[in-house]
């Protein structure tokens, strides 16, 4: 037996050897002039590394790896998992990494110059919902006695104006409330935000160009940053009251025991974008090919994952459990990723789209995605000046790539392994989602009229309103 | 013979001629087997009792299961590697024949690192590290043992480096090689580049005081000697200084080679270069229901290989060492 695997560990150094001989030899024995295919390029990088974050909707990643769609395009993709959203942003603008699994607000906020001003782009948005937002035990108790109930079991979707007088009871106390959220930029911040704002809970102003980015200006509730898989035990350890994070650190609380999951992203707005794959602007022109066949990859994934209905996504869970990728227990990542969420222990339901890879074009970058992201910034104060509508779609445009996305789909869709009708009619698509209804406070979105949208908010920061 | 008298004289022949023997035998063998043993128990007996959110503490058996099945993982990505490659023949072959002037490449499997590979990456970075440091110190420290001059020039340096911690420099490090180190095909990675030098400035220390503190307190007949032969200084260092202080610059090195063991890991730990400390923490981040258990076994590999390394410095220095008869221990 030892020997077997000493022999194997050898003719792993001798081909790793071989690789190193075999590059020397043929580079120099070659000089290549470039030929490219005809439909689409061969890719001009072929050895690649991406970052991800320890999420379960790092998945079209782990799939495109595992399943070999990444081979199929001729990429030797490495995943690597970052220690947190900012290392894994400050890489990818120094070329470190070729790309990442990033929060949609990540390439908005880079671009505008919040935080660390780079120009990074994105042609493919991973995935919609798969949110949380979690509060610790106590805070559930609390909570509880505000929450209405239907045959012995609260009644979904929780508002947070059951978190109010809570909030109210610390802050007469004189002790603070404290939330944990991923990232200034993500869409956890905005989420918890959103749904705390609705419930007459202030979740603070920020104010950058006052050199403030704490965000916590006139908060009643204080948000700050927690890496995702140190949300559940910097919770147990009291240094925050709650948190909003994606999968599986929400499911990880209940089995731990340690806290409660009230509300998930898909009720606060239900088929919100979550993540996007980003690169970084000059990395996709250098290697135009090499970005439309990862985003082929990542679309084969993404429909790997939603096909027949979720029939792969045990399946997906399997691969996500390896401890390269996400590492959490099988039954933990598997309660959300197929189609289930459980709330208080015990009190599982059905909510088959709290994780969507593929249908209702999820893969898609609209800009009215992009543009709700940039209103939220507007809203809290990271963007502190007050922009002209054309101000939001220029921006959207420069960020969201659509133009990318549909090659790559054209190119699947000549090959045949995927359908037209998957797709968006490429023609005609504007990018604009029709108005979106589904917020838990009933207020419409309208992406082709973000001032207008800002008016609506009772809380938040419109028109030339400045802190 | 009375049976009263035959008992003390068995007994004390007992007492004679086994009691040496017992006693070596037992200092030997069963004295550290009967440590790790109650070790064990206690181990297993406490494990028992402390429940952490991510289950119950691993005992010995748990461990010796992860152990086992990080070995399996890293028997199933050795074949995984194998399919690659091969799979990577095939797809140069057909993209050849598509396009004669491809150059076709062959390039590294770009699976994870199994926990062996991470073991063999932390094993080359302290050793790179530990080798740097030493050429640095070793010479510095025989020139601060041969003038006092030099030694007071400085000494304020080594006293005020040697205390800080290697995550103080570990940012300055990073930021530095990142800088620096620039090249389009570069021989080696940033992070191995980041923890090796980290290592070797934790490394520096031990290793220059104690050449400086041997190097200065040769004895005075030998420094005679090489008076009376007038040797250059060339000769002086390496026939009376290196020899006769060879004791102290082992005993430097092997205070070093363990700190850069430490330093290592936890360097690793923070800056999320490959190896053992970043299997660590990974693992950490994952709140698996095993992962308490792979950290463990990490854990003692890290303790195996500390002690592997000290005995293997310990061999060199009875090797090298001109007094056979000094107790090394």
């Amino acid at each position: 037996m030892t020997n077997k695997k000493l022999l194997r560990s050898l003719t792993i150094i001798v081909k790793s050897l071989r690789v190193g001989v075999m590059s020397t030899v043929l580079t120099s024995a070659v000089f290549a002039t470039g030929v490219s295919a005809k439909e689409l390029g061969w890719p001009e990088k072929e050895e690649l590394k991406f970052g991800f974050i320890k999420l379960t909707d790092m998945a079209p990643l782990a799939v495109a790896y595992e399943k070999g769609y990444f081979e199929d395009e001729g990429l030797y993709v490495t995943l690597e998992a970052q220690a947190n959203w900012k290392v894994l942003l400050d890489r990818v603008i120094d070329g470190q990494l070729d790309g990442a699994h990033m929060l949609a607000g990540q390439p908005l906020g880079a671009t505008i110059g919040y935080g660390t001003k780079a120009d990074i782009i994105t042609a493919f948005s991973m995935d919609l919902n798969g949110n949380a937002i979690t509060v610790s035990n106590d805070i559930w108790k609390e909570m509880k006695k505000h929450v209405p109930h239907q045959n012995g079991k609260p009644v979904h979707p929780i508002s947070a104006d059951t978190l109010k007088p809570v909030v109210d009871d610390f802050k007469s106390k004189g002790k603070p409330f404290k939330m944990g959220m991923v990232f200034p930029v993500s869409t956890h911040n905005y989420e918890l935000r959103y749904w705390l704002a609705a419930g007459g809970i202030h979740p603070g102003y920020y104010a950058p160009h006052k050199g403030d980015t704490s965000g916590q200006i006139d908060a009643d509730a204080l948000l700050s940053v927690t890496p995702p898989p140190q949300m559940p035990s910097t919770m147990e350890a009291g240094t925050i009251n709650g948190y909003c994070v994606g999968e599986p650190w929400n499911q990880q609380a209940v089995f731990k025991g340690i806290g409660v999951p009230v509300v998930t992203d898909y009720e606060i707005w239900k088929n919100n974008p979550e993540k996007v794959f980003g690169v970084s602007k000059s990395w996709a022109e250098k290697n135009p090919s090499t970005h439309i066949r990862v985003v082929k990859a990542m679309i084969r994934a993404a429909m790997w994952l939603d096909e027949n209905n979720n029939a792969n996504r045990p399946e997906a869970v399997k691969i996500l459990a390896k401890s390269q990728y996400v590492g959490a227990d099988y039954e933990v990542i598997a309660n959300s990723m197929t189609g289930t969420f459980e709330y208080e222990k015990g009190d599982k339901r059905d909510v088959p789209d709290f994780n969507v890879f593929f249908r209702y074009n999820a893969t898609y970058p609209f800009y009215s995605d992009a543009i709700w992201y940039l209103t939220q910034m507007r809203r809290w104060g990271q963007i502190s000046e007050p922009k002209a509508d054309t101000w939001y779609k220029d921006i959207a445009k420069q960020v969201y790539r659509p133009d990318i996305y549909a090659q790559a789909a054209k190119a699947l869709i000549a090959e045949g392994k995927a359908k037209a009708a998957d797709f968006p009619e490429f023609a005609t698509e504007t990018g604009f989602k029709p108005v979106q209804k589904h917020f838990i406070d009933n207020i419409w979105y309208d992406g082709s009229q973000p001032n207008a949208y800002l008016e609506k908010f009772a809380i938040g920061l419109k028109k030339d309103s400045q802190i | 013979m009375s049976k009263q008298q035959a008992i003390p004289i068995i007994f004390n022949q007992v007492k004679q001629i086994n009691w040496p023997t017992l006693n070596q035998f037992l200092s030997a063998t069963a004295l550290p087997i009967v440590g790790i043993v109650i070790f064990i128990g206690l181990w297993s007996l406490m494990a028992k009792n402390i429940d952490t959110s991510l289950g119950q503490f691993p005992g010995p058996s748990a461990v010796w299961q992860q152990a086992n099945v990080l070995l399996d993982e890293h028997n199933a990505q050795m074949d995984k590697a194998d399919k690659f490659y091969q799979r990577q023949d095939e797809r140069n072959a057909v993209r050849l024949a598509k396009d004669p002037s491809y150059t076709p490449k062959i390039r590294a499997f770009t699976g994870a690192p199994t926990f062996l590979e991470q073991i063999w990456t932390s094993l080359y970075t302290v050793m790179v590290g530990f080798i740097v440091a030493s050429l640095l110190a070793i010479p510095l420290g025989i020139i601060c043992g041969l003038s006092k001059n030099a030694y007071t020039a400085i000494n304020p340096l080594i006293q005020l480096f040697k205390p800080v911690s290697p995550l103080a420099w570990l940012p300055l490090v990073t930021m530095v090689v990142s800088a620096v180190y620039v090249s389009n095909d570069p021989m080696f990675s940033k992070s191995f580049i980041t923890s090796a030098v980290t290592v070797s400035l934790c490394c520096l220390w031990p290793t220059l005081i104690n050449t400086a503190v041997g190097v200065s307190s040769i004895d005075q007949d030998l420094l005679n000697v090489s008076k009376v032969l007038r040797l250059n200084a060339l000769s002086h260092v390496i026939k009376i200084v290196i020899p006769s202080s060879i004791p102290a610059i082992f005993t430097g090195l092997r205070l070093s080679l363990g700190i850069g063991w430490m330093v290592l890991i936890a360097a690793e730990m923070l800056a999320q270069n490959p190896g053992l400390g970043k299997f660590v923490w990974d693992e950490f981040q994952n709140g698996s229901s095993e992962s308490l258990a792979r950290i463990m076994v990490a854990v003692l590999t890290i303790g195996v290989i500390g002690f592997a390394l000290d005995r293997l410095m310990l061999m060199l220095q009875r090797k090298v060492s001109w007094d056979k008869s000094a107790v090394l221990r």
